[in-house]
């Protein structure tokens, strides 16, 4: 059994087709959709949990690959660039999953990318903008 | 109350390499274990720091005459307005200012990504900056038209005078309303997601010398990095508050105008920031030795977090409206454990200062004070006070 959160990258001239269906329908995999940004004729985004055993997952894969679907590790998205934290911890309370906190009583931030899901919300609740999301940098 | 050493006696010590400087946060450990009377004995000087967003910061710099010479009216760097209505080619640049081109709140949440306090680090950075000048041309200043590139080592004079900075204690920040309001004190959720704060307590230079009994009009400070003078009391200082009986105020109250020479600070205590839907800032770093003159100077320094209290304050109405009212106090404390209790909900805390930053700017001013590189000064005027029956909790052993 594989159990992955994974961002999805559909090129837009893929981003039409029913993937998510595909997937449960020939692979046997759940996907749980955490955040998706999917709209016509445009490149789409999807931060999705996928759990299946391991040989429908990596078929899975391949199938989304020949399809000419990025699947990318969820936890190198997002970057919190500790160089340019001033550790004022704005993003502490924002942060939906604890992925950016605060070690009390030291008040030093840290960012744990395994709790991170890609909701973006501290990209911009960071005064320093100390926190980079790597596929937007790119674009 | 009988006095132990003099500013003097202190800068001898230091000449000497013999003066005792602790941290305002040490010393807490200090009086815990030996009590007051013998840590004054022992301690010359007790460092403080802080290191937040102080909006009321910006610069003043002399651009250099060019040939033709030019008495420049309208001047951008990196396209951000400076205010050129002084002489020639000096100009003010306001942390705050944003580009003409940024479209600010018209898409709210505005991101301000860029304005005075980012020029103003990026030159401190050593990176180039777009100048660009206009003038209506005179006799003595024929020049109309200026563009070039410059860096830190072009500009003259550059320093920082900051009207407002190191404001004495300031207030939680909540929102009761339904909707996510975005404010100076950053993203506040909705019915109470989050409350924000903005001291380093404990740390904090005037909430260590609460009665500026030592820290005056000319007192040599740390400034982003470098060395600054009080140039006088901030705008908007307000000695008259209300106060806890040791003398601290239960708000706003003191504040600090800050002046000192851009090319000695460093971007790692100069920081420009964004805050979402509100615009510009600038984070900057300060600390303050305070020097321990007698026993009740001693006792002001060691005033921990619990002593230190804050009013709750409603963004989304009683603050924007002007109507004032608080919706309690809690103690510094209390908000760095990460969450305080109001009006009967848990509510999570996030500090907009940072107390680690604050905590390396007291123990660099520390080093810089024990290496004999920063003297002591004595006030040459005080700031407003107020007359204060100072009375402390029993704390020696």
């Amino acid at each position: 059994m594989i159990k992955r959160k994974v961002v999805l990258h559909f090129p837009a001239s893929v981003v039409e087709q029913p993937f998510i269906y595909t997937l449960a329908k020939e692979y046997n995999v759940v996907a749980n959709i955490l955040k998706a940004n999917i709209n016509p004729r445009k490149e789409g985004r999807m931060v999705v949990e996928l759990s299946a055993d391991d040989k429908d997952f990596n078929t899975a894969m391949d199938f989304l690959h020949a399809r000419g679907v990025q699947v990318l590790p969820l936890e190198q998205q997002i970057v919190w660039v500790e160089e340019r934290c001033t550790q004022c911890g704005a993003c502490t309370v924002i942060c939906p999953s604890n992925a950016l906190w605060m070690k009390r009583p030291e008040m030093t931030v840290s960012f744990c990318s395994e709790k991170c899901i890609v909701c973006e919300r501290c990209l911009k609740a960071c005064p320093a903008r100390a926190v980079e999301a790597l596929y937007l940098s790119g674009d | 109350m009988t006095q132990l050493r003099t500013i003097q006696e202190i800068n001898e010590k230091i000449a000497k390499g013999q003066v005792v400087v602790v941290t305002a946060e040490e010393v807490i450990s200090l009086v815990e274990k030996q009590g007051v009377e013998k840590t004054a004995r022992q301690v010359d000087v007790v460092t403080t720091g802080t290191f937040g967003p102080m909006c009321s910061s910006g610069a003043f710099f002399n651009l250099g005459h060019t040939t033709p010479r030019m008495r420049m009216s309208k001047v951008t760097l990196n396209g951000v307005s400076a205010y050129a209505g002084i002489a020639a080619v000096d100009v003010y640049l306001g942390a705050t200012e944003i580009p003409e081109t940024d479209p600010a709140n018209t898409d709210f949440p505005g991101a301000f990504n860029y304005g005075g306090a980012h020029v103003i680090e990026d030159l401190v950075a050593g990176k180039q900056v777009l100048l660009q000048a206009t003038s209506y041309g005179t006799d003595c200043y024929p020049r109309r038209k200026l563009e070039k590139y410059i860096t830190l080592d072009d500009i003259n004079e550059a320093y920082l005078f900051n009207p407002r900075n190191c404001y004495q204690n300031y207030n939680v920040a909540v929102n009761l309303s339904d909707r996510t309001i975005y404010t100076y004190m950053g993203i506040l959720k909705p019915n109470l997601g989050n409350a924000n704060y903005c001291s380093a307590g404990q740390l904090s230079p005037l909430l260590n010398d609460p009665l500026y009994r030592t820290i005056g009009i000319g007192t040599r400070v740390f400034l982003g990095g470098g060395i600054g003078y009080v140039a006088w009391q901030g705008t908007q200082h307000n000695p008259n508050v209300p106060r806890t009986e040791n003398g601290v105020p239960r708000g706003g109250a003191g504040t600090l105008a800050l002046i000192g020479d851009l090319k000695q600070m460093t971007t790692k205590y100069l920081r420009g920031v964004s805050f979402l839907g509100y615009g510009v800032s600038m984070q900057v770093g300060v600390g303050i030795p305070i020097p321990i003159l007698d026993e009740q100077m001693l006792r002001h320094t060691a005033v921990t977090d619990a002593e230190i209290f804050a009013p709750i304050v409603d963004y989304s109405e009683a603050y924007p409206q002007g109507t004032g009212g608080s919706l309690g106090e809690v103690s510094y404390a209390e908000l760095k454990s990460g969450k305080i209790m109001v009006q009967g909900k848990e509510v999570p805390t996030a500090p907009l200062s940072s107390y680690p930053k604050a905590r390396e700017i007291a123990e660099l001013l520390k080093a810089w004070i024990k290496k004999g590189d920063f003297t002591l000064t004595e006030p040459v005027a005080p700031l407003p006070t107020v007359d204060f029956p100072v009375k402390f909790k029993e704390r020696d052993k």
